[in-house]
């Protein structure tokens, strides 16, 4: 049965859109539908396994100390690879520090999002190249990055031209906690006043660190686009299929010049906040339980196996979810540790004197400290 | 006497003060339930209720703009930033109201707000964790800010600073959360803004506060196994500063060395330097040194150990100041 409505919702305004139950079961919707055929769905499901190991694989190398942290994703992978695959290579998406799905979808290397973690660099792909913004820790600030760039894009022309190859949006990732941060508040003005292309896509996974969501709002978030002049959707964050439609729905409507959208991903985060957090202090695993059984990956595969899909399938996932998971390992324990000199380079665009002889005091330093003729 | 951790320091002191006046409340992220991040509120909500302990929404401008409300109401409102670099959202509510009310009504509306930030690197932590902003409150007019180095401090300064009716920037060492330390939770504490000899020597004056003062500490051990002597002040005030003990040690040493995590320009140490150099000039044996971090962004973590002072550079600063 899907859960037509949630309990800040008593009115059932903003009932969850859902498209494939968590008995793996495809169910009609008036207004959306997942426009692939069962190989998208197995390439949905291929992203899903992905990305759930890379979870996996750094998690377990934080506890092997490789890593200094890790935000581990697990629960929202549908959210985010259902958003995440219906950008096109034009668009731009703006994380936090989560949405390692999000990164897999627009093609960044996942051993690249270990560097922040590890602490060796503060953001290791390049955005321009990937169409995805660094990471972006101080909560909120990213989603007035999201809709500056998306202001650009219609300065640029690069809106409304209905030109599918070419037209561009943006999307916005924040948390169910960055509701209450006025810099998003500011983002949802800026968006409707300039009608701007932006989805704001926020994944409600129920928690911000300890603050349960009722802590941060009161009423469902997808409300709040109302009052700032657009619109807003909830859908079933654990489900890849609907988060797919639902925003592809919105990033064209955002390409065609019909401004900003708000979609709320009803989720759960299944994992701590970080690998430095102790859920147990604030919630029950009760409350867990219930929601492994709306596992996102789970029922994709049961509708996959209804559909016939053959066992070499999920084998050779397998085989490529081991392979990612060797890569990550292998690439993470060699990332070198960055050179302190180096970084003063990186200040500013063409130095400064003074930096330049701080740098020389520092490099002066610390080779007085090393024996003759060794390397740094 | 009891023994606790620094952090365990803070806990007692903030238990102590709610004890004290039911107007003292705690606001902060996660400080309720959790008992925040560092569990420096663990317990207290338990034992205060929601309404003295509030789990505040996430938003630091927020947490500081409704504690304006509240003082006005007569409330003391001691507020938690989860970590330093989240602090700046608050900064225009902290740097625009929170400092400037007092002033504005020549003394009628007080603000007796405690801003407690745990600060500093060293804890291997991401970006935006590990940043030292105290000078920049401590530039602002209107706020005080003080910073503990040790547990028995810790209990008291923030009984101190909550008891103040100016509002305080409290500066929290987050690296020596741990460090165990002696709190005599009897004795008369010495006041609030007062800097203080935590280790008397003759050869140089070594000036520190907060999470550095464990480090000059090392430093003066080291020192003393080679036959110099460091006379080592924890300043334990940031603004407005108690600098006569600090001039009185340098008029004996001759030697002045500052130690602190922020960058190097405009931080503390260019005020303590200029401050030394105008009262204890005909004093000085050599130019006042400044051992701080570098003029960068705080650097990936990998890094942060070669970037913050530790004993070599601090040693190796004493050295240069002596061979002047
Ligand atoms: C400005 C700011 N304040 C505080 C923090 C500390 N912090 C990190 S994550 C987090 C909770 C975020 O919750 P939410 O927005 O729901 O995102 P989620 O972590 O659940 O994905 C907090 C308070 C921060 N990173 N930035
Ligand atoms: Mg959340």
């Amino acid at each position: 049965m899907p859960d037509a409505y949630v309990a800040d919702d008593p009115a059932g305004a903003f009932p969850l859109v859902q498209l494939l139950t968590p008995e793996g079961e495809r169910v009609p919707h008036a207004d959306f539908a997942y426009d692939g055929d069962d190989d998208s769905i197995r390439g949905l499901y291929r992203d899903l396994v992905l990305s759930r190991r890379i979870d996996f694989e750094a998690h377990a190398l934080q506890r092997h100390g490789e890593l200094g942290l890790w935000a581990p994703a697990l629960g929202q992978e549908a959210a985010q690879i259902g958003s995440g695959r219906a950008l096109r290579p034009q668009d731009f998406a703006f994380p936090t520090y989560r949405e390692h799905g999000v990164a897999l979808c627009r093609g960044v290397d996942p051993a690249l999002l270990l560097g922040l973690f590890r602490g060796v660099e503060l953001g290791g792909w390049d955005p321009a190249e990937q169409g995805f913004a660094l990471y972006s820790i101080v909560i909120g600030a990213q989603t007035l990055h999201a809709t500056g760039y998306a202001m650009g894009l219609t300065l640029d022309g690069e809106v409304g031209r209905n030109d599918p190859e070419r037209d561009a949006a943006v999307i916005a990732y924040f948390g169910d906690g960055a509701t209450s941060q006025g810099d998003v508040n500011e983002a949802f003005d800026w968006a409707a006043v300039f009608n701007a292309p932006v989805v704001f896509f926020c994944q409600n996974n129920q928690y911000a660190i300890s603050a349960s969501t009722d802590r941060n709002t009161r009423g469902p978030i997808a409300q709040r686009a109302g009052g700032f002049g657009f619109s807003g959707i909830r859908v079933d964050g654990n489900d890849v299929l609907a988060c797919h439609a639902v925003t592809t729905a919105a990033m064209e409507k955002a390409r065609n010049g019909e401004g900003p959208s708000l979609i709320e991903a009803y989720t759960y985060r299944m994992g701590a906040h970080t690998t430095s957090d102790d859920p147990s202090r604030y919630r029950d695993s009760a409350e867990v339980e219930t929601w492994k059984l709306k596992d996102p990956i789970e029922r994709v595969k049961r509708y996959l196996l209804l559909q016939g899909t053959p066992q070499s399938f999920f084998d050779d996932l397998d085989t490529e979810a081991d392979e990612l998971g060797k890569h990550l390992r292998e690439t993470c324990k060699s990332l070198p540790d960055p050179d302190l000199a180096a970084l003063f380079d990186h200040v500013y665009v063409d130095g400064s004197p003074e930096l330049m002889e701080q740098k020389a005091q520092y490099v002066a330093y610390r080779d007085s400290l090393e024996p003759e003729g060794s390397e740094s | 006497m009891t023994k606790m951790p620094l952090g365990k320091g803070l806990n007692a002191g903030l238990r102590a003060a709610m004890e004290a006046d039911d107007k003292v409340l705690i606001m902060g992220e996660d400080v309720g339930k959790l008992g925040g991040v560092f569990r420096i509120t663990d317990g207290l909500q338990k034992d205060f209720g929601e309404s003295r302990v509030i789990d505040a929404p996430l938003a630091e401008s927020g947490i500081v703009g409704t504690a304006v409300g509240l003082a006005y109401r007569g409330y003391r409102p001691v507020l938690e930033i989860q970590f330093d670099g989240f602090v700046y959202p608050a900064y225009d509510q902290i740097v625009s109201q929170v400092a400037k009310l007092h002033f504005r009504s020549q003394g009628r509306v007080k603000m007796p707000i405690v801003i407690r930030i745990p600060f500093g690197g060293g804890i291997g932590a991401v970006e935006h964790h590990s940043e030292s902003p105290e000078g920049q409150f401590a530039l602002t007019a209107g706020l005080k800010v003080v910073s503990c180095s040790n547990a028995n401090d810790a209990y008291w300064m923030i009984q101190q600073a909550i008891a103040s009716d100016d509002p305080v920037v409290f500066m929290e060492p987050k690296r020596r959360y741990w460090d165990q330390g002696e709190v005599d939770t009897t004795s008369e504490p010495m006041p609030l803004h007062a800097s203080s000899v935590v280790r008397e020597g003759a050869d140089a004056t070594v000036i520190a506060y907060g999470p550095m003062v464990k480090t000059c500490l090392e430093s003066a051990d080291a020192a003393a196994e080679e036959g110099t002597s460091l006379e080592v002040i924890d300043l334990r005030t940031l603004s407005p500063l108690d600098l006569d003990p600090v001039f009185e040690s340098v008029r004996r040493t001759g030697r002045a060395i500052v130690v602190h995590e922020a960058a190097q320009t405009l931080g503390l140490g260019a005020e303590i330097s200029a401050r030394i150099t105008e009262k204890c000039f005909y004093s000085l044996e050599a130019p006042v040194i400044r051992v701080t971090g570098y003029d960068l962004p705080y650097p990936p973590s990998r890094v942060e150990e070669e970037y913050l002072p530790g004993l070599d550079r601090v040693l190796e600063a004493v050295d240069r100041s002596l061979a002047f």
